[in-house]
């Protein structure tokens, strides 16, 4: 039993000069089978583990990691949370995940600052206004809070954005999710990592797969640099390099793989309050509790796995920044990166079962998956316990590629978070 | 910012031009002839190599040709550049 | 009492340039050469900023841009202020107010230092370990905590000063001009390579030029002598441009690297206005040649961080460059000789050094003997356990050190001072290099990371590569720049050097202390207040991954970007958890190397450059009209025209009703034009189109849709047959550029066979749309030859004639359901082609009408806005418009896609018409629509795509896509609004003129 996170164990512990905590996770080595496998440890990753442990008692689950947990896009995006999306199909997946998030650092005993700061989306031109006052409607009849928002609400809501009808993109309205916000990315995968290590999941850090093993059409186990494990069902979590375990196994997936890149200010004192994002003009901004600007650009067009971009995708957003909010000028840029992305063709993610028995794919969140992380992780568990899908990710299976019911989400996503 | 070496105007910065994704998908010759496995296929699933990839590049601002560019994708470098309709190189 | 804190006249420094400045409102001077650091130091202010997390008292500890601590807000309250700028680096001018930051009410008396007091219930991540209870106080606590971080403010005001961007294409970029830059660029520029020097400093000779090292000689001078001539002679030398304060910021891949030039941040403010502040230079170097320099570590002990505690090297550079001494009694701290070389310059210009406290155990370096023989008192073997001195460094108590370096013996020896210089080695800066790609490995001996792997056509050279020492600096230059330039000599092949040679090293990244460590606070991360003992603490926790300890402990997360204390982060885990700092890899460098403004990476590109506007030819007539514009794309389009006092409805109904009444005039100059010729023009519309196109007669039109290959609606327009291989087609406005790509791709990569060429001619020609009952008068006026007759032009057809000698093209097509003309122009003579139709109209009261007129006057009759009435996932089926898909073509682009499952499905979203039950009631464009009400959660079925008023037919009308709609004709539908419920009926989508019978009216 770990000891609980409190301040009453903070103060403890203070008197022992912090030297009597016990490790967050263990460190492993894999042994010779495990029921399931989840390969990748990021926050998905180790969600999934996490609920598979939890809700489907299963005990006998490793998660393999090819560096350290939330080293990918888990560390690196700007952990916006929303789940004010366009389709009933998304809107039930994020909203799932956002009702989780609204319980998980109790749930965790690990605070992960999830901050329902509330999260803005511009409008700059007519049709902006079409779109977004659809998705409100949608988003009204669904159950998720969402409101709509004229010019004069959006300044009253965030002072500092430029609403001057002179502008080259004006602010012509906007919507508001409220209970929407950000958390804290890397509390995210620790906390996961913590609660399913208590639970007896081994999180095998530094173990990249090298291989799938197959019996026919079903999974036997995984080649990795740490030696064979042997297990019937996989579940892969890898983001950017899904198509790289894909490949190992002989499938191919409707994805790309592509840089996006973020970027953060020096850090000041508060000056805004909320996230606000403008798809049309590819800026989107909030401000960490320790004080930077958080900051994210657009995707570049082509496949890379340099966890780079290039520079215009920055310039390009740092120009939309300044265009609607001009005291950043003299703002200073900290720190800039680039993490991989894998996009689906309908701007969706899979949690889908595959051709190959017991080979789970969960993939394809594109440039927004950090806010769908607990959600996304409870119904992979489900879909992997049980062999098939739950209802909220049924829609987002491999078969919709072939059948043409896609779940185009380009409206509510596009480049954004 | 690459720096790309277009077949008919010679090295340009990155940003003139735009990426098309993967090379040599040829597009069916009779689509009705294919199962819907078959169509999606070609309409949606992609190698998207970690390595070196063929890829379609069109000099966007500048000649608008197309053309092929093999890169590897682990740290961008562009490895060769040849025209479209061009055999790709074996290797 | 005045100390005395300036020492001989430095010639970097212009003692007779009185410059006066405020700090925390206080008013001090300096002198012009000074920087706002060694200005306050010369006026004995140390104690500069507080700490991010306990609020500690903070000093300036560098001379550079590593500085960790001495952060201050510059002119706050005023348009130009800037947070968290390093006093290392503002050189300081007449005006110049600056304060402290991240302190309340003041910098001498901050209530934030509490935090200090409960220092041990706060180590690293206790956040992610409280704060949780009750759930719903995270947003109380979360305010505090938001509240008590940051450092400086946000400026609040509009930035009044201008930023450029500037392209650089050169043979050789060198970044970094001390000895080994200056060296390198003077032969790249020699041997006639265009060559760019530069530099982060206002002077060049990087720390060579000041620092005259005892035993350093290069040809019999002292190195700074030497180096002044070779930077004089740097002047004549062509090929070579040298800039200063000009940082490297990035270095990206295919030698693609920025610079921020700064070029007024030193002037007065009135020598500011008008001019550009600063420069983001966009260089394309053939060749990189880095000799960034090393930066000079601290060293890890208790309370290493009070006001007054600087690295040895600041201590004698504010000595040397800004003849300002940091204290009355200084002590140095090291584990190498370089400290000695600070020590001794102290000593020569009468500061008194009280002793040298050196970790090692001995040294028999030239320079070390000549510290003792002056009399300074060196401790061997012996460490600095703690510090005293709240806002001033009073005294460090110093214990023999053990054997092996992990604890410390015998009693305390207190030596009183007020300034302590550490050294802890020096610290190659890799920061591009790691950028640009290069790989680094460990030199076990020096405790360095080196590049090894380049990724580019690129060399390190200098301090930057582990050459320390100037003997070492030259011989490798020489051979690596004749390599690297393939040059035969340089002229610095046969020069002689002579040095004190470093024999004893000793390097302990965590020094012990008397005391646990659970009871010090050695910190590694200054500005964070990332302690030792912290990163210990993410070690025990199971944080093992660097990247993990640094998160955790928020080492090297500061704007200093860890440039101090990186290495000993390293280092104590290393030690800690027994593995080789070479196994353990670094952290990744990202960029920029010194935070980068935002408005330099920005340069121009805001307000009217952010995106350029695209106005057609009649713009000046629509301003002069009053108009309201709507941006559609790039396009500013005329959305309507209030007449006085009229508003929006009023106006757009008064448009809509002129059209089908007697005149309207619309510019559709925005439309996209695409010119499309070659013999197999035909082929290649049947393969782009859904319908078919071979057999359109020359002179006739043709509405064509366009799909993805996924088969949904992608953009539409009409086509016209000029010739037997030449046509014009029209796209959607927004979908213009997209489409002439699409249609390109094609045409390249997969029907290289067809002989079609592609012009886009959008800008070529304006386009006046005149509609009506009463157009046909109003072309006859204009162009009185044109045969207007049906006979001789009907609908769907094209006519070219002459307008006043100017050749036209004119389109007898609609888009309002009216009989209506397209007049195309070249595009010179739109505005006057425009006033001709107002004038020859005005007789007919011809009403020019804007996008939101046009939209209703097609939605009436039912035609589909791509983009407005599609979302990318409606097929021409779903619109109801099978008739547009020819059932004789093999292929088009899109049909295999509408022969899916899910697109065959009877029951998707179909386009339909809505009417509301009560004919005023005009719907939300966007609203949802459901069939049963009562239910959670509800079946949406669909939205409103169009919706309006129509005064034509005097009620609402709307387009709408709804599940299975095109069986539910007449079906009582319901809107959930927010406030309200809206009683529908479906309708058939053309509410106007069903029977086309005004075409040919």
């Amino acid at each position: 039993m770990k000891n609980k996170y409190s301040i009453f164990s903070l103060i403890k512990n203070a008197f022992s000069h912090h030297e009597n905590w016990q490790k967050a996770w263990k460190d492993p080595q894999p042994k010779k089978e495990y029921d399931v496998v989840i390969v990748g440890g990021g926050g998905h990753g180790l969600a999934t583990a996490y609920y598979l442990a939890k809700k489907h008692n299963l005990k006998n689950i490793a998660v393999v990691e090819k560096g350290w947990i939330g080293g990918g896009n888990t560390g690196r995006n700007t952990t916006i949370i929303r789940s004010n999306y366009l389709w009933d199909a998304s809107a039930g997946l994020y909203d799932h995940a956002l009702k989780i998030w609204e319980g998980l650092s109790q749930e965790l005993n690990y605070n992960v600052m999830f901050s329902q700061r509330g999260v803005m989306n511009l409008a700059h031109n007519l049709q902006d206004v079409r779109d977004l006052k659809r998705r409100t409607h949608a988003n009204r009849l669904n159950g998720i809070d969402a409101v709509y928002l004229n010019t004069e609400e959006v300044k009253k809501f965030c002072p500092i954005i430029n609403t001057s009808q002179d502008i080259r993109y004006p602010v012509l309205g906007g919507t508001l999710q409220r209970r929407a916000g950000t958390a804290r990315h890397d509390a995210v995968a620790w906390g996961y990592a913590r609660g399913a290590d208590e639970m007896g999941v081994d999180i095998i850090q530094n173990c990249e797969v090298q291989g799938i093993k197959r019996n026919g059409d079903a999974v036997e186990g995984l080649e990795t640099t740490k030696g064979f494990i042997k297990t019937k069902k996989v579940g892969v979590v890898a983001a950017g390099h899904s198509s790289v375990i894909a490949n190992m196994a002989g499938l191919r997936l409707p994805l790309e793989s592509k840089p996006l890149q973020a970027l953060v200010s020096e850090p000041v004192k508060p000056i805004i309050d909320t996230v606000v994002m403008s798809n049309a003009v590819h800026a989107y901004v909030s401000q960490s509790d320790k004080g930077e600007l958080v900051i994210g650009a657009g995707t570049d067009d082509y496949v890379s796995y340099s966890q780079k971009g290039s520079h215009q995708i920055v310039e390009g957003t740092l120009n939309a920044i300044l265009e609607l909010y001009p005291i950043f000028s003299r703002m200073r840029m900290l720190r800039q990166w680039g993490g991989i992305v894998d996009i689906c063709p309908d701007a969706s993610p899979i949690l889908s079962k595959t051709t190959v028995q017991g080979l789970y794919f969960n993939c394809g969140w594109g440039t927004g998956g950090f806010k769908a992380t607990p959600g996304s992780g409870d119904l992979f568990a489900h879909t992997i316990a049980n062999d098939e899908p739950h209802k909220l990710n049924a829609a987002f299976n491999l078969n919709r590629f072939v059948s043409g019911d896609l779940v185009d989400e380009h409206g509510a996503a596009a480049v954004a978070h | 910012m690459f720096l790309i070496n277009c077949p008919y105007c010679g090295e340009r910065d990155q940003h003139e031009f735009k990426a098309g994704g993967e090379a040599h998908i040829e597009r069916p010759k009779q689509p009705t002839e294919l199962s819907d496995d078959e169509w999606a296929e070609y309409l949606f699933m992609r190698k998207n190599i970690k390595g070196v990839q063929f890829e379609r590049w069109n000099h966007a601002h500048g000649c608008r040709k197309w053309f092929n560019m093999v890169r590897d994708t682990s740290n961008d470098e562009i490895k060769l550049i040849y025209k479209m309709g061009e055999k790709p190189p074996s290797e | 009492m005045q100390k005395k804190l300036r020492v001989k006249t430095s010639e970097y420094i212009d003692e007779t340039n009185r410059v006066s400045f405020k700090f925390n409102g206080k008013s001090y001077y300096g002198f012009k050469g000074d920087t706002l650091a060694s200005a306050l130091l010369a006026n004995d202010v140390h104690l500069v900023g507080r700490s991010f997390k306990y609020h500690r008292p903070r000093g300036v500890m560098t001379a550079g841009s590593e500085e960790p601590n001495a952060l201050v807000q510059v002119n706050d309250n005023t348009d130009r202020t800037e947070p968290n700028v390093r006093a290392t680096e503002v050189e300081i001018y007449e005006g110049l107010e600056a304060s402290s930051q991240n302190c309340w009410p003041n910098v001498n008396f901050d209530i934030g230092g509490v935090n200090n007091v409960i220092s041990p219930f706060l180590p690293a991540g206790f956040y992610y370990k409280t704060f949780m209870w009750p759930a719903s106080f995270w947003e109380k606590y979360e305010y505090f905590i938001r509240h008590s971080a940051g450092l400086g403010k946000s400026p609040r005001k509009k930035d009044p000063d201008v930023y450029d961007h500037k392209y650089i294409h050169c043979d050789v970029l060198v970044v970094g001009a001390g000895i080994a830059g200056i060296l390198a660029a003077k032969n790249a520029a020699k041997n006639n390579l265009k060559t760019l020097l530069v530099d982060e400093k206002n002077e060049l000779g990087g720390a060579t030029i000041y620092e005259n090292r005892e035993f350093n000689k290069i040809e019999n001078q002292s190195s700074s002598d030497w180096l002044k001539k070779e930077i004089q002679g740097l002047k004549d030398i062509e090929n070579l441009e040298v800039k200063t304060r000009t940082s490297v910021a990035a270095y990206h891949a295919y030698n693609y690297l920025l610079a921020r030039e700064n070029l007024t941040d030193h002037l007065e403010k009135k020598d500011k206005q008008g001019k550009i502040r600063q420069r983001l230079l966009k260089i394309r170097a053939k060749k990189v040649i880095l000799a960034t320099g090393a930066l000079e570590r601290p060293l890890i002990f208790n309370n290493n961080d009070r006001p007054g505690i600087m690295l040895s090297s600041a201590v004698k550079k504010y000595a040397d460059f800004y003849g300002v001494i940091c204290g009355q009694k200084t002590v140095f701290f090291t584990n190498n000789d370089s400290a000695y070389e600070s020590a001794l310059c102290l000593h020569n210009r009468g500061i008194k050094v009280e002793a040298i406290i050196d970790i090692r155990d001995n040294s028999d370096s030239k320079i070390v003997k000549a510290v003792e023989d002056t009399g300074i008192k060196v401790y061997w073997s012996h460490t600095v356990v703690d510090t005293s001195g709240y806002k001033r460094l009073k005294n460090i108590s110093v214990m023999k050190l053990s054997n092996d370096g992990m604890s410390v013996t015998g009693n305390r020896i207190e030596i009183s001072c007020d300034c302590l210089g550490m050294s802890g080695g020096w610290t190659p800066a890799v920061h591009l290099f790691t950028q640009s790609g290069g790989k680094l490995s460990f030199d076990e001996e020096n405790k360095v990371f080196l590049p090894s792997k380049y990724p580019s056509e690129q060399i390190s050279i200098g301090s930057c590569n582990g050459d320390f020492k100037i003997n070492q600096i030259i011989k490798n230059l020489s051979k690596n720049l004749k390599d690297f330039l393939k040059i035969e000599q340089t002229d610095f092949d046969n020069i002689s050097v002579d040095i004190d040679d470093e024999k004893s090293k000793r390097n302990i990244w965590l020094l012990p202390s008397d005391k646990p460590i659970g009871k010090t606070k050695p910190f590694v991360d200054y500005q964070n207040d990332a302690t030792a003992k912290d990163i210990k603490l993410a070690l025990r926790e199971g944080f093992r991954s660097i990247e993990h300890v640094k998160r955790y402990t928020t080492t090297g997360m500061g704007t200093d970007q860890g440039k101090l204390g990186n290495m000993h982060a390293l280092g104590i885990i290393a030690d800690t958890a027994g593995v080789k700092m070479g196994d353990l890899g670094t952290t990744t460098f990202r960029p920029p190397y010194t935070p980068l403004t935002f408005g330099t990476i920005v340069g121009r590109n805001v307000g009217e450059y952010f995106d350029i506007f695209r106005r057609t030819p009649m713009n000046d007539w629509h301003i002069q009209n009053k108009v309201e514009f709507e941006n559609v794309g790039q396009w500013k389009r005329g959305w309507y025209y209030p007449a006085d006092g009229e508003s929006m409805h009023q106006a757009v109904q008064r448009e809509s009703k002129a059209a089908r009444e007697s005149a309207g005039i619309l510019d559709a100059s925005t439309l996209g034009k695409i010119d499309i010729q070659g013999s197999d023009a035909s082929e290649f519309l049947n393969r782009v189109y859904t319908n078919a196109w071979s057999k359109l007669a020359i002179g006739k039109c043709r509405y064509g849709l366009m799909l993805n290959e996924d088969g949904m609606v992608y953009d539409d327009g009409v086509t016209t047959r000029l010739g037997e291989n030449h046509y014009l087609m029209t796209t959607t406005t927004g979908g213009a550029a997209n489409v002439l790509g699409k249609l390109e791709d094609y045409l390249q990569t997969e029907w290289p066979e067809l002989n079609v060429y592609l012009t886009s001619v959008t800008d070529h020609y304006a386009t006046a749309s005149v509609c009506g009952p009463n157009s046909k008068k109003i072309l006859n006026k204009i162009i009185p030859d044109l045969d207007l007759s049906d006979e001789s032009f009907p609908h769907m057809s094209f006519k070219e004639v002459k307008l006043n000698n100017v050749k036209c093209r004119v389109m007898r097509i609609s888009f309002t359901g009216e009989h209506s003309y397209e007049i195309n122009i070249q595009a010179s003579y739109g505005k006057s082609l425009w006033e001709k139709c107002i004038e020859a109209g005005k007789e007919f009261n011809i009403t020019p009408y804007g996008t939101e007129a046009m939209h209703l006057l097609r939605a009436e009759k039912g035609f589909i806005i791509v983009g407005q009435d599609t979302d990318g996932t409606m097929t021409p089926i779903d619109l109801q418009m099978d008739w547009i898909i020819s059932k004789k073509k093999y292929d088009f682009i899109g049909k295999r896609s509408l022969y899916r499952s899910d697109t065959m499905r009877e029951d998707r979203k179909q386009l339909v018409g809505l009417v509301t039950d009560d004919p005023k009631v005009v719907l939300e464009e966007g609203a949802q629509i459901v069939s049963e009400l009562n239910q959670s959660p509800v079946e949406m079925l669909g939205h409103v795509t169009s919706s309006y008023y129509s005064p034509n037919l005097k009620k609402s009308i709307a387009l709408a896509v709804v599940k299975g709609g095109k069986n539910m004709m007449g079906k009582k539908l319901f809107i959930p609004m927010e406030d309200k419920t809206i009683n529908v009926s479906v309708a058939n989508p053309v509410f106007f003129d069903e029977k086309n019978k005004r075409l040919n009216a």
